[in-house]
């Protein structure tokens, strides 16, 4: 039996049931698309946030480790000694510097409200490394730390809650935090939260005029040479501070070392993972597809039956008539997963224009289509109708002629 | 040539054996033109079946054209029917939405011949539906649906013709051009098998099988009618 025929078959009955071939592609078509759809939005959340955490890939965070073990030395404090240390070139040649940070919770007074922010005690660098950049005036210099400027930089949700929502507005005004007053040059860009609610200082005015301390920090950002030097970096961190600690057992250390690229791989893993469940859950719909199918192309032959027979009798053989139901359901789900790839892109490429109006957080979770996804939802749409067409296809092909030739 | 030895075809209904044939032996040369006659249960439809090679039988021998097809699996059959035989069936089974001309292409298309559709007009045109061709079936009367089913037996050049009840569902003047048709078929040498049991459709026959519980009761040549009469 040529294809040509079959083909044609095929295509006249799908034609001929147009309603009931509709609604049979629909659970292909919906079971693809949301495959297509789901993956996407996983791999749109991944790559969004990958782009954004890649310029801070060779950052490596230092805390000290809260609690002490029993019976051993207590903790000691990160000290401007130690940032020292980490920035002596002949001890690590992968750190590129070493930004200091001492932060904790105040009220920032406006004269008209207040905000209960961040304050961040810290050196110049601190925009560069975090990656974020101004919207208003500017950040502190390297002389402004020096002298112990009395200068504050705000965040985004700071500037606009105690100013208004024209950065330019809070600039030169004047802030109160524990009784004493600081002058704003700066409002920085929004990053989202918590990082918009931060207020930026130079390490030693927030240590003179704010939370005191001495020499104690409480967060140092270790800068490797480049995203490939961290785990030499954060290697030589321990090493380093081990030795001024003096601690020789690992589980007895006093920091905690945390590089963002290897946080950025657990994330990854753990949005593989859930976007992998979430594709198989779609994937079920796709089940609930193939038996739709199966169950239209059984109809489909007890429909025919008599048709079956007269073929039969004219010479089919059963190869043929296998060959005709199998390509009828072929068609049929191959029909449905090109629809539905066409849905899934299509709502995958709308949700990506749409997704940033409504805001940066949206914009995150704008859907990227990956072409794996796409192929192999249209795979498993072309197994559906071979294996749910199987069936039924077998059955037509065993038809004995008399029988079939009777039926009514 | 047609030639059933001792042929015996049982059916198994449930617990029931129904002897559907038994022992018949029929030789049926080329070029003859042979009514099977007998009521409803005689058997004649499961002749039919085996002559058609629809069915194969219980026991004995079918030789058809020099070959033995009594033992031939479903596809052999299959291959033997698409080269050897051309069906005409009491309620004209064409297949639904499709033209008369794809319709008599099939046999064709099943033997695997590419170049149908001049073969296909001129079967038509035999028949005289040179003008229809394009018609489905549901737009064709009785008469010409019969037609077609007849161009469609015919398409193949198939050794026997056999033309279950042809009459069966058709008005009479209808059914006099039908059996006009396949008079004027034997006529050119074609071999032509009637079952029927009209009196008036086996009067066209040169020779007449008349059947009875599985047996052929009675096999005589008789001189034909040639025009038909209501």
């Amino acid at each position: 039996m040529n294809l040509e025929e079959a083909l044609r078959v095929a295509l006249r009955g799908l034609r001929a049931n147009r309603l009931r071939s509709a609604l049979t592609m629909l659970g292909i078509i919906i079971g693809v698309a949301s495959v297509i759809l789901l993956v996407a939005l996983g791999n749109g959340v991944q790559t969004s946030v990958n782009e954004k955490i890649q310029p801070l890939a060779n950052l490596i965070t230092v805390v000290p480790s809260v609690g002490n073990v029993p019976g051993g030395a207590p903790p000691k404090d990160l000290i401007d000694a130690d940032v020292a240390a980490l920035q002596d070139k002949a001890l690590s040649r992968d750190i590129a510097a070493v930004i200091p940070a001492t932060s904790g919770k105040a009220l920032v007074d406006g004269d008209a409200y207040r905000y209960r922010a961040n304050v961040v005690g810290t050196t110049e660098r601190w925009l560069e490394v975090n990656n974020q950049d101004m919207s208003a005036g500017t950040f502190f210099d390297e002389a402004q730390v020096r002298t112990t400027a009395r200068v504050v930089v705000l965040g985004s949700a700071v500037a606009n809650y105690l100013y208004g929502d024209d950065p330019a507005a809070a600039l030169g005004q004047p802030v109160r935090i524990n009784r004493q007053t600081f002058r704003v040059i700066g409002v920085m860009q929004s990053v989202g939260e918590p990082g918009d609610g931060v207020v930026a200082m130079p390490l030693p005015t927030v240590r003179r005029y704010i939370f005191g301390g001495g020499d104690k920090i409480n967060q140092m950002i270790v800068q490797a040479t480049d995203a490939n030097a961290v785990p030499a970096a954060e290697n030589d961190v321990i090493r380093i501070l081990s030795e001024r600690h003096r601690i020789k057992d690992s589980a007895n250390r006093d920091f905690e070392v945390q590089s963002l690229r290897s946080r950025l791989d657990t994330f990854n893993q753990i949005l593989r993972i859930l976007t992998l469940f979430t594709a198989a859950v779609a994937a079920i719909s796709l089940v609930v597809g193939a038996i739709g199918v199966l169950n239209i192309m059984l109809v489909s032959v007890t429909e025919r039956t008599r048709e079956i027979g007269i073929r039969k009798a004219i010479g089919a053989t059963r190869r043929a008539i296998l060959e005709q139901f199998l390509i009828e359901s072929l068609l049929l789900a191959g029909l449905g997963g090109v629809i539905g790839v066409l849905v899934g892109v299509g709502l995958s490429v709308l949700g990506a224009n749409v997704a940033p109006s409504f805001g940066p957080t949206f914009a995150t979770f704008a859907p990227s289509v990956t072409i794996p996804s796409v192929v192999l939802s249209f795979a498993i749409s072309l197994a559906i109708g071979l294996v749910a067409g199987g069936y039924p296809a077998n059955r037509a092909a065993r038809l004995r002629p008399i029988e079939a030739l009777r039926y009514q | 040539m047609i030639q059933l030895e001792d042929v015996t075809k049982i059916y198994r209904m449930g617990k029931v054996e129904v002897r559907a044939l038994e022992s018949v032996d029929l030789t049926i040369d080329d070029g003859e033109f042979v009514a099977i006659m007998g009521p409803s249960g005689s058997g004649k439809t499961t002749l039919m079946n085996i002559m058609g090679c629809l069915d194969v039988p219980t026991s004995g021998r079918y030789l058809l054209d020099g070959t033995d097809v009594s033992r031939l699996s479903d596809n052999r059959l299959a291959k033997i029917r698409s080269r050897k035989i051309g069906f005409v069936f009491q309620s004209f089974n064409l297949v639904a939405r499709t033209s008369a001309i794809r319709n008599v292409e099939l046999p064709l298309v099943y033997a695997g011949v590419r170049t149908r559709r001049h073969a296909a007009r001129v079967a038509l045109e035999q028949v005289g539906l040179g003008d229809r061709m394009k018609h489905m079936p549901n737009e064709l009367s009785g008469g010409q649906q019969q037609r077609v089913a007849i161009a469609r037996a015919l398409i193949n050049d198939p050794v026997l013709l056999l033309a279950d009840e042809p009459t069966g569902n058709l008005d009479t003047a209808s059914s006099a051009e039908i059996l006009k048709i396949l008079r004027a078929l034997n006529d050119a040498g074609r071999t032509v098998v009637i079952i029927t049991h009209e009196e008036e459709v086996a009067q066209f026959a040169r020779r007449v099988v008349r059947m009875r519980d599985g047996h052929i009761v009675s096999d005589q040549a008789q001189r034909i009618r040639t025009e038909v009469s209501a």
